[in-house]
């Protein structure tokens, strides 16, 4: 009897699985948020958020229970170039000393095999929340050669600027921009 | 001879030298202030939106050198006497007022410079040559910015006040301070 209870036990930890929750690896900087946008039409401009933070859950077995939260920085915003990086800091883009960070709060992830699925959340940029679709695709996991267990994903959406606020006029190619989220996590 | 010796000051008056940088410096300080203040609210489509900052970190960098080249010529020559019916609290006054422009004029082109070099770009004048990058301060380019322009206004205020001294001095005590800034006075003695 004491085997039974034992056994289902075990068979219920199991069924259940356990979701792994990965801290961001911001310490190695193994994850970059980056965003480009075509300036005038004629090539990409990139760029990158150099501060941010955060944490997944994910779990082979169960993907779709997968969650992500993170916190950007928005003041560290950089595109090479100090004054462009002032200008997007300033009141006619991100207004940062009014909101200086966003967020991604995710709702539910839905997985379409081979490692690729669609993540659904909550992404509040200069203070305006709208729900955004981020395309994932695992890149890959498992043990590093230090001792722990990292996980990584790579993660594309487009956001409209005018949706959170942003109406400076850079020209019609350029009202939406890319983001490209490539994050590795460490599990705790 | 005696033309030759109209460049310097003298202790009764500003020789052409100085009246010169006045006006020059007059000119260029509003023209790059007009120019500052226009830029910024430039649409990104705007033909001038690149040419316009250009211009102005151009001019900023000659105005500066100017500044150091008229303080060497400050102490390289005797400083013209203030009015005699002056009070000593206004010649202290004058004095003090003439060193926060100094300082306006040297505070507000470095701090232009450092944002623009903050991530290492040098600044061009025109395309005759460029100012490398120093300090790179890349954390404070916003703090930079708002010291920039809260002291340019408050060098504007200073202009105007001078301006308002220049035209008191000239229409109601009737003295030769404009005057004196105008053309270079003979020596008395």
């Amino acid at each position: 009897m004491k085997k039974l209870i034992m056994a289902t036990f075990a068979l219920l930890l199991s069924l259940q699985g356990h979701a792994a929750e990965y801290k961001i690896d911001t310490e190695g900087m193994h994850a970059f948020i980056q965003f480009k946008i075509q300036h005038l039409g004629y090539s990409w401009l990139w760029g990158r958020f150099n501060g941010f933070d955060g944490s997944f859950t994910y779990d082979p077995k169960k993907p779709e229970d997968s969650s992500v939260n993170v916190t950007i920085d928005m003041t560290s915003i950089d595109s090479n170039h100090a004054e462009r990086d002032k200008h997007l800091r300033g009141s006619d883009f991100f207004a940062v000393e009014k909101y200086p960070e966003a967020t991604f709060v995710s709702k539910s992830y839905q997985p379409n095999g081979e490692g690729k699925g669609v993540l659904t959340g909550t992404l509040t940029l200069r203070g305006v929340s709208k729900d955004v679709d981020i395309a994932i695709e695992h890149i890959g996991g498992g043990p590093d050669p230090w001792g722990g267990v990292r996980q990584g994903f790579s993660g594309r959406t487009e956001i409209v600027l005018k949706d959170f606020g942003i109406d400076f006029d850079l020209g019609p190619k350029s009202t939406k921009a890319q983001l490209l989220l490539d994050i590795e996590g460490i599990k705790r | 001879m005696e033309s030759q010796k109209m460049w310097r000051n003298h202790h009764e008056g500003y020789g052409w030298v100085s009246i010169g940088l006045h006006w020059l410096m007059a000119l260029l300080l509003l023209t790059i202030f007009g120019l500052g203040v226009w830029m910024v609210g430039l649409s990104y489509t705007d033909a001038w939106y690149h040419r316009a900052p250009g211009i102005h970190k151009s001019l900023g960098v000659l105005f500066f050198t100017l500044v150091l080249v008229r303080l060497a010529w400050r102490y390289s020559n005797p400083r013209p006497a203030f009015e005699d019916a002056l009070a000593v609290w206004e010649k202290r006054l004058a004095l003090l007022i003439q060193w926060c422009f100094y300082l306006l004029m040297l505070v507000i082109p470095v701090t232009g410079y450092l944002i623009s070099t903050a991530k290492g770009r040098p600044v061009a004048v025109f395309d005759w040559f460029e100012i490398p990058a120093t300090l790179q301060l890349e954390g404070r380019v916003d703090m930079l910015g708002e010291v920039h322009e809260t002291l340019a206004w408050l060098l504007i205020a200073l202009v105007c006040l001078h301006l308002g001294a220049a035209l008191k001095h000239h229409l109601i005590d009737k003295d030769k301070t404009l005057i004196k800034m105008l053309k270079p006075t003979k020596r008395m003695g």
